[in-house]
């Protein structure tokens, strides 16, 4: 194991968290303000991939479909909250779970219809085709390099937003007390569209960054939504701060597991078991990370509701 | 002695379900025994998951690992040697309850969404546990060589495996219409209501839910193990978060909460799913359409058009 080794998988890890990050942030909002489950985010990030490929190809240009897929995505998203999704909030969570399932359902079979079974082709711009050097001797993908850069940008522009603006204050008030904020006068109604909205591009962002690492195809969403539940319970219900805290955590603690755990075990386990060990481990870290915050946190590392 | 109409319909229902196999197969339909078999053993998963859900009122979004560990637990005995039904389903029964002992004890620590998402993560922590047991097929999932055996039935049969899962069905129901009946059971409903009070009149709560939450993971093996024997084949994918998804929306699509709503969901949604994937390439679309239309006009789930005594009603 050599530092060289450590510091590439350290910002795999990062890479990963951030991306983690984009669909958690709208998915901690929507849970939060509007006390909503809403297993159908993974949906719009597959949509989000698959508009982004069909959009890349037809322009020939990453950076036209970009923008183009994050608009269509968002518009889909309100569409889908002010069409269905609105009514679901003043049900209980069971009611959320189902509708919200039959979406992801709905939403791949959709995909298979419009788009056809096989996977699509989304490749990485051609300007950042290469590596760069972020410490001389190190090559490192320039384009995981651009997702990391796109990663932290969000993120100070999400933390800018919710701090010092003014739909940002309504929606700490919303994740903290709804009914206050309700009873204060706020248009929920509006502001619960536009978060959703906001959602929804992120999903789109994402799903654009990772769609060239990753594959497109139908069934995108729903291992990766998982691991977006994992960040927003680790993090705190509604907590944007939490989302980023617990998206960190989750992509370095997957990564680093994976390509380090066999590894570690090997220095005082024999080789066989380690092997078999190892990767077991690692597949579950994340989800025993989970499990040990919730045992000594029940409301997450930083819960919104005062 | 006077029958109330709802003991009339059971018993239609029971004397239509015995007679099926041996109707089915006078009219060569004999596809249709392994059909509603597995009907009868989604229903005994959805069951068991209704104890948890709607009598204990605890949302497990992890359920699908019980069911995957009974069958993981007959399928790796089956490959050790141990094929005898008398052994295997017992053990597979207590490894459901031992993983839902030590689950739950961690988990109902949380509360509401919290509760949600910790039992999902349980489940996804198992599902990668099984996915790298090399030894066990890994990702691939491992082949039952035969059904289980048991003595003086012959279970390659299948209407002797419908009839014995009928049984065990019926049992299952037996026993928690008598356990929603009795004096824990009407604990576990107040607790539901209102955890506060119960606490205050002296009832230890977080106990009681675990025995009921335990209790379930065991009927649930059952069902794991039924299943295996039905398929001949398990995998990592019996554990998936998307079969605790579908054994939820079973529950909920029949009734949570009524005693027959597990049984009415997953009918109903296995059949949707056997009519249209008949018709169409695309069933999940329709499937999806109809979950929606359900949650949106039916609340109660299709059990509450038939049944004034849904306890959510």
């Amino acid at each position: 194991m050599n530092a060289l080794l450590l510091l590439e998988q350290g910002l795999n890890g990062l890479q990963f968290g951030l991306m983690l990050f984009l669909l958690a942030a709208g998915l901690t909002l929507v849970f939060g303000i509007m006390d909503m489950v809403n297993l159908a985010h993974g949906s719009l990030y597959m949509i989000g991939a698959y508009l982004m490929a069909t959009f890349a190809q037809a322009t020939g240009s990453f950076w036209i479909a970009l923008p183009l897929a994050m608009v269509a995505t968002a518009v889909i998203g309100m569409a889908l909250e002010s069409g269905l999704l609105r009514k679901l909030y003043e049900r209980d969570h069971l009611s959320q779970v189902l509708a919200t399932f039959a979406l992801i359902l709905i939403a791949n079979d959709l995909v298979r219809m419009i788009w056809g079974p096989q996977a699509l082709l989304l490749d990485a711009p051609q300007a950042l085709a290469g590596t760069i050097e972020i410490i001389p001797g190190a090559p490192y993908p320039a384009f995981r390099a651009f997702i990391i850069g796109v990663g932290l940008a969000v993120a100070a522009a999400l933390y800018w937003m919710i701090v010092h603006t003014r739909v940002g204050a309504l929606v700490r008030a919303g994740a903290s007390n709804r009914e206050m904020a309700l009873s204060l006068g706020v248009n929920v109604k509006r502001l619960f569209t536009l978060v959703f909205g906001l959602g929804a591009a992120l999903c789109a962002l994402a799903g654009a960054m990772l769609g060239p690492l990753l594959a497109v195809q139908i069934g995108m969403g729903e291992s990766i939504l998982i691991q977006a539940f994992v960040v927003v319970v680790i993090g705190g219900i509604g907590s944007i701060r939490g989302a980023l805290v617990g998206a960190l955590l989750v992509g370095m603690v997957d990564t680093t597991g994976r390509a380090f755990l066999p590894i570690l075990l090997r220095g005082f386990l024999p080789n066989n078991i380690a092997d078999a060990l190892g990767p077991t481990l690692a597949a579950m870290a994340v989800y025993i990370l989970m499990a040990a915050v919730l045992y000594w946190k029940p409301t997450g590392l930083f819960p919104a509701r005062g | 002695m006077r029958l109330r109409a709802s003991q009339l319909v059971l018993a239609l229902v029971l004397v239509a379900a015995i007679a099926f196999p041996f109707a089915a197969h006078a009219l060569g339909w004999d596809y249709y025994v392994g059909v509603m078999t597995r009907v009868m053993i989604y229903a005994l998963a959805a069951t068991s998951l209704n104890l948890v859900l709607g009598y204990g009122g605890m949302i497990s979004f992890g359920h699908a690992a019980f069911f995957g560990v009974g069958a993981y637990a007959v399928a790796i005995l089956a490959q050790e040697g141990v094929t005898s039904a008398w052994a295997a389903w017992p053990i597979a029964v207590a490894a459901g309850a031992a993983f839902a002992l030590v689950i739950g004890a961690i988990s109902l620590r949380t509360r509401g969404l919290y509760f949600i998402m910790i039992t999902l993560a349980f489940a996804q922590m198992l599902y990668y546990f099984f996915i790298s047991l090399k030894a066990y097929g890994g990702e691939d999932g491992i082949n039952l060589a035969a059904r289980s055996r048991l003595p003086g039935l012959d279970l390659r049969d299948e209407t002797t495996f419908y009839l014995l899962v009928l049984a065990l069905l019926g049992g299952c129901l037996y026993l928690l219409g008598r356990l929603a009946a009795s004096r824990f059971g009407a604990v576990l409903r107040g607790i539901r209501e209102n955890e506060a009070r119960m606490t205050a009149l002296g009832y230890p709560t977080y106990r009681y839910r675990l025995v009921c939450f335990t209790v379930a993971g065991g009927a649930a093996g059952l069902a794991g193990a039924l299943i295996v024997n039905q398929h001949g084949f398990v995998s990592p994918g019996l554990l998936d978060w998307t079969q605790s998804g579908t054994l939820l929306i079973m529950l909920i699509l029949g009734g949570v909460g009524w005693l027959y709503g597990g049984v009415a969901g997953a009918a109903a949604m296995l059949l949707l799913e056997e009519v249209l994937s008949y018709w169409t390439g695309y069933w999940k679309l329709g499937l999806g359409l109809v979950l929606l239309f359900v949650v949106l006009r039916a609340p109660g789930g299709v059990g509450s058009w038939f049944a004034q005594g849904n306890a959510r009603g």
